[in-house]
């Protein structure tokens, strides 16, 4: 019973979290987290219209613009992926 | 010789019966009690023999064209598509041959026979010839081997017959046993032909090295034969022939004098098949030889080295892995040598492993697939797939291994194709739904990998192959890559087989290919619909009648696949169907009209109506039909006709309905299951159109009908037809005839089934307030049938009372029910349970009518006279009484005194245990209603003083029944004595309340609100239990409960908790872990996902991997949870951030 278990209700429930975008695991580093969470962030602003509007205020640009300028920020927000550690 | 006259014996031996009884222990010694179920888990053994023609293909290599065209090599050369249509047609002109010699002994033979049969008397000198035919052929008899014994038999037969029957009888007993009519192939031959020649030879005499024209690289996947025991031409043995031939006026006639039997018949069976002359592979005796001298046959060994142990091992596994099986100096072995090694010891473990073993040799096999190349593994797995002994479960793990290695081969697979196709087609049409689900799985992956074109340039020779059984799996075949590679793109190809001039078969097949296509597609090849008709459609002219039937049936498929749509895909062959259909007898006439029937549903109303009556005249005529095929689908097309809209009620009422009832409705027609189910279905569905009192009018006298079975017949189409329609058309003399025909097939009735009782219960509650002139009557008859004899009839009679009790009520027989009440209860003492359970359901359904103050027998004394039945353990009667009880406490519990309540409260207990869940539910919520009329106290006392017994399903349906007391009675009530049940020292006790608690604030929701702050002491204690159970059962409390209280103000007491599961979180457990992360999950709810992320932040990056882990997985779920609420929580980072990547979250940072 519990071996059953252990092979399928947890795995499964992983192999279900690794499905989503934004998800992570145990070897995930911190650029990898961080850029998930700068995406999750800017599709916040853009998701929520007081937030962007907020936004649009303080920077003194139109709505339209803010939503843009958040939605294109979301490739490669902190920058290109730093270089592998040799090993 | 006779028993009288002295023998001459020189010697004295023990007696027979002790000679045999050594005998017979010698061979108990050696039985082995598997033998017979091992030969049910063989495919082979199981399969007819068609399914079992499987074993005579050949497989070739086929080149692969794209390949060797890139080489500039030649392509044909290796044995490509020329080179296999070139065998193909060989081995095509090899049976035409074998054919033309078959029929013209054939004709022969009949000429023969001819003579005799016109001569009622044959001349002398006939018989004279005959007896000398006979002379001879049991002179013949003994050259042959396998079939002696059986002409033995006849022989012996006639002469038993002979030694009664005297000098007049002879003549007759010749003719009886003269062979022509009976005699099989195998009898005739040797008598009139030259000893030493045979000229029929069968595939299986057939050896491939004896074969001139043996294929460049024939495979033989097997030898068959091999290791199998003939059942069907195995030897009649003294004790079956016993059992056949009457005892009395047959003695046993010793055989003439100077006869000796060639080998004792036993000694014979036990000689393995292979001896008879059947062929072999040669690598199969090598290999038994080498498993022979590593002395591997005797003891079958579980352990092999570099294996490991493995879970079974069959003697013929030896033959396929004699070359693991012994130890071997690896260091002389060339690489491929080794790599085949490897690959066998993969196969051995995946066939023959324990579950684990399995597992990780077939992720090795399929990661190395490409390494090991795709013919070393081919050149392994197939030959173990036509093994004879193989069984359903190593072929579904060879099978899947074969899918794997495909997906990672891709196209190395192309010279393989034909050789997997060989193997794999025969799963299609396994009677093993699985396994053809697994068949059609490779056949596509494979089509994906090797394209089209390959695949129709290896499947093409075996299209107008001699054998049917190649042409049908092929057929198959083709229409599973059809439907994975798109119709569009085989269409072409479709087109030029169906129009095929070279052969019929050709033409036969690729419409079959249609029809398969149809069938496994099925609405799918709508947009394909007018070319695949198209295709077909110049099939129903055909010369040949097999390919006229066939596309007949293609077209039935390709409308049943399209219904409703499609109907103008059709145009083109509804003109000849429908003048085929005057044309064509037997079984061309079914398959038109079965096509007709499928189309005919697509049509719209007013040619649906103009087509059913050009059939219509034909289906009448073959109403008469004695072909049973034929019965059943003329019943079809008359049920598929009557279901379309265009066909008029008048017109079935005048043109069908006579003829269909003169040749239907007769007695004989209810002896045959399946005909029996097909006349009811259409007559229901023609009732449909001509309305019930029609068909009931025509059917209702037949309900006195003195054979039962029709009357059953009659009974259910009434059932089905009323249910369907109601009984409102019914005039008045047609319900008169109609209650009075089911009253008295009720009566008749002699074999007790569901029938009657549903007919009578389906018609009395659709004719409602008008049987009110015929209950006096029922119910009489009821009463009297209550005490019969038979406790069938008794519950039968219970059974109709629990259906009719509603009408009774609604008839205003109040009367009439409290007589029946009574006498139920007086039946109560009943001993059979299935009559007792019938008589309380019955009682039940009369309360449920009357309600529980008009009951008569008057509750109170009902309820005492039930508490005993609780105890019978019957589950019938469980549920039956159950019922009525929970019943009784719900409506009327006031009618009886507290003390009864309690006894049954205490009876209940004994229902927790019940294996069904139903009872069980009962006896749960009865608990509730019994709580709610005697207050909670007693009976939450019961329950509690219940959690100390030693049965778990009783302690867990306690807690149920305390949660739903709690419920009913208000949690107040409860949570204060379980709180202080648990302060007990017992282990069982303690968890009890826990699960009890549980389920308490599982069911009262938001108000567990007033009760967190009184709890939070009992789960600190039980959340730092030390036992694992404790801590499970309390998490799963804090879920509840913290769902319940969620936006109630209470998260002070709910972070306390939270603080008290968390160190849980590293549990291994499964449920402990399963139920500690629900608890964290409610507490996101609870307390909002940013605490819960403070928690979790913690861990994310710990040095340790298993910390990581865990704190990742809570992460996940919590980001799947919340994961927009998180990004205000989310820490600042900034201060990380280095060269290029920023990790500043600046557009939070603004303010105005």
């Amino acid at each position: 019973m519990s071996s059953e278990l252990r092979y399928t209700a947890n795995t499964q429930l992983e192999h279900l979290h690794a499905r989503y975008t934004g998800t992570g695991h145990a070897d995930l580093t911190k650029y990898e987290w961080l850029t998930h969470q700068h995406r999750d962030t800017l599709a916040s602003i853009v998701g929520h219209p007081t937030l962007t509007s907020y936004l649009a205020i303080a920077d003194n640009e139109s709505i339209g613009r803010v939503k843009f300028e958040m939605t294109e920020r979301m490739l490669q927000p902190c920058g290109p992926p730093p270089p592998k550690d040799e090993d | 010789m006779s028993e009288d006259t002295p023998r001459l014996v020189d010697s004295f031996t023990a007696p027979k019966e002790v000679l045999q009884e050594f005998a017979d222990l010698a061979e108990e010694e050696n039985v082995d009690p598997f033998a017979e179920t091992a030969s049910k888990r063989q495919i082979a053994s199981r399969q007819s023999d068609y399914h079992n023609r499987r074993f005579n293909r050949v497989a070739v290599d086929s080149a692969d064209a794209f390949k060797q065209a890139e080489d500039g090599m030649d392509v044909d050369a290796v044995g490509g598509y020329k080179e296999a249509m070139r065998l193909q047609r060989l081995e095509k002109e090899e049976q035409r041959v074998r054919r033309a010699i078959e029929d013209k002994e054939r004709q022969a033979r009949e000429e023969g026979q001819e003579k005799m049969d016109l001569d009622k008397t044959p001349p002398r000198a006939e018989i004279r010839e005959a007896a000398e035919e006979l002379a001879a052929m049991a002179a013949a008899a003994k050259r042959k081997r396998r079939w002696d014994i059986e002409e033995l038999a006849e022989d012996e037969q006639k002469m038993k017959v002979d030694s009664i029957g005297g000098g007049e009888w002879s003549k007759e007993a010749l003719e009886d046993a003269a062979p022509k009519k009976r005699r099989s192939r195998w009898d005739a031959t040797p008598a009139d032909v030259p000893v030493g020649e045979t000229p029929k030879r069968s595939r299986w005499d057939q050896t491939p090295a004896a074969a001139p024209d043996a294929p460049p690289v024939p495979i033989l996947m097997n030898a068959p034969g091999f290791m199998t025991e003939d059942k069907h031409n195995r030897y009649l043995t003294d004790e079956e022939l016993d059992a056949i031939l009457p005892t009395a006026g047959y003695s046993v006639v010793t055989p003439p004098p100077g006869y000796a039997p060639m080998i004792h018949p036993r000694k014979l069976m036990a000689t393995p098949v292979t001896d008879l002359g059947g062929f072999q592979i040669k690598e199969s005796s090598d290999a038994a030889a080498v498993a022979a001298a590593a002395g591997l046959v005797p003891e079958l060994p579980t352990e092999i080295p570099g294996v490991g142990n493995l879970a079974f091992f069959k003697p013929e596994d030896a033959q396929y892995f004699a070359k693991i099986l012994k130890e071997e100096d690896e260091t002389e072995l060339s690489v491929d040598e080794m790599k085949e090694r490897k690959i066998m010891r993969l196969l051995l473990k995946i066939k023959n492993g324990t579950p684990p073993v399995r597992k990780t040799a077939l992720r090795q096999i399929t990661d190395k697939a490409r390494e090991f190349g795709a013919g070393p593994l081919f050149d392994k797995i197939l030959p173990l797939l036509m093994e004879r002994t193989l069984e359903d479960q190593e072929r579904h793990l060879l099978v899947k291994v074969i899918d794997r290695v495909l997906y990672k081969l891709d196209d190395l697979v192309r010279p393989y194709v034909h050789k997997i196709l060989v193997v794999i087609e025969p799963l299609l049409i396994d009677e093993d739904y699985y396994a053809r689900v697994e068949g059609r799985e490779i056949i596509s992956n494979l089509s994906k990998a090797a394209g089209l074109a390959h695949m129709i340039s290896t499947m093409r020779p075996d299209i107008d192959h001699a054998d049917e059984y190649v042409r049908n799996t092929t057929a198959r075949a083709f229409s599973v890559v059809a439907s994975a590679l798109g119709i569009p793109s085989l269409l072409p190809f479709l087109k030029a087989v169906c129009r095929s001039k070279k052969s019929w078969q050709a033409r036969h097949t690729g419409i079959r290919i249609v029809q398969q296509i149809a069938i496994m597609m099925g609405c799918a090849v709508l947009p394909h619909l007018r070319n695949l008709v198209d295709c077909v459609a110049h099939g129903l002219q055909d010369e040949q009648q097999k390919v006229r039937t066939m596309t007949a049936l293609a077209l039935a498929a390709l409308a049943e696949a399209a219904a409703p749509y499609g109907i103008e895909s059709f145009d083109n062959v509804l003109k000849p169907l429908w003048l085929g259909i005057r044309l064509h007898r037997g079984k061309g006439l079914a398959a038109f009209l079965k096509a007709i029937g499928f189309i005919i549903p697509l049509m719209d109303p007013e040619y649906a109506s103009y087509y059913t009556k050009e059939v219509t005249v034909i289906l009448i005529r073959e109403f008469q039909t004695s072909d049973e095929e034929m019965k059943k689908i003329v019943l079809k097309v008359v049920k598929q006709c009557a279901a379309t809209e265009g066909v008029t009620p008048h017109y079935i009422k005048q043109d069908i309905l006579p003829d269909f009832f003169k040749s239907f409705w007769v007695r004989r027609m209810a002896l045959d299951r399946r005909n029996y189910k097909q006349v009811v279905e259409t007559t229901v569905e023609l009732a449909q159109k001509a309305g019930v009192s029609e068909i009931v009018g025509r059917v209702v006298n037949e309900l006195k009908d003195e054979a039962e079975p029709y009357r059953k017949m009659v009974m259910e189409t009434i059932t089905k037809v009323v249910s369907s329609l109601g009984a409102s058309d019914i005039d008045e003399r047609l319900e008169v005839r109609l209650v009075d025909g089911i009253i008295y097939a009720f009566q008749e009735q002699t074999t007790e089934d569901q029938v009657m009782l549903d007919g009578f219960g389906t018609v009395v509650n659709a004719l409602g307030i008008r049987v009110k002139p015929y209950l006096t009557q029922i119910v009489s008859t009821i009463l009297w049938r209550l005490n019969n004899k038979s406790a069938k009839v008794r519950q039968q009679a219970a059974d109709l009372t629990s259906r009719l009790a509603v009408v009774i009520k609604q008839c205003g027989e109040d009367q009439l029910l409290s007589k029946l009440g009574l006498v139920l209860f007086e039946q109560l003492g009943e001993e059979y349970p299935d009559t007792l359970g019938s008589i309380i359901a019955a009682e039940g359904a009369i309360a449920n009518v009357v309600g529980m103050t008009q009951m008569n027998p008057p509750v109170k004394d009902l309820l005492p006279r039930m508490t005993p039945i609780l105890r019978n353990r019957h589950e019938k009667v469980q549920e039956a009484s159950i019922n009525l009880i929970g019943r009784i406490a719900d409506r009327g519990a006031e009618f009886v005194p507290a003390r009864e309540w309690m006894r049954i409260c205490f009876e209940l207990l004994d229902l927790l245990k019940a294996h069904k869940k139903a009872i069980r539910r009962a006896a749960v919520n009865s608990f509730g209603y019994i709580a709610k009329s005697l207050g909670p106290q007693d009976v939450l006392q019961v329950l509690l003083t219940n959690l100390r017994v030693q049965e778990r399903q009783s302690r867990v349906c306690s807690t149920v029944a305390i949660a739903i007391v709690a419920e009913t009675c208000g949690p107040f009530t409860c949570i204060p004595a379980i709180l202080n049940e648990y302060r007990t020292a017992e282990l069982n006790v303690r968890t009890g309340c826990l699960k009890a608690l549980s389920f308490v604030f599982e069911y009262v929701g938001p108000q567990s609100a007033y009760y967190a702050d009184s709890v939070v002491t009992m789960l600190e204690d039980a959340l730092t239990d030390r036992d694992l159970v404790h801590r499970q059962t309390a998490s799963t409390i804090v879920k509840h409960l913290a769902l319940g209280v969620a936006g109630l103000g209470c998260e002070d007491s709910m972070l306390h908790l939270m603080n008290l599961v968390w160190p849980n979180c590293f549990e291994t457990s499964p449920h402990v872990i399963g139920a500690v992360m629900e608890a964290i999950e409610a507490m996101r709810v609870t307390l909002g996902p940013g605490v819960l992320l403070s928690y979790v932040l913690q861990g994310l990056f710990h040095p340790a991997r298993k910390v990581r882990e865990v704190y990742w997985r809570v992460y996940n779920s919590l980001y799947l949870g919340a994961a927009d609420a998180l990004v205000p929580f989310y820490p600042d980072v900034g201060e990380l951030s280095e060269g290029q990547n920023v990790y500043d979250r600046y557009p939070l940072q603004v303010f105005i």
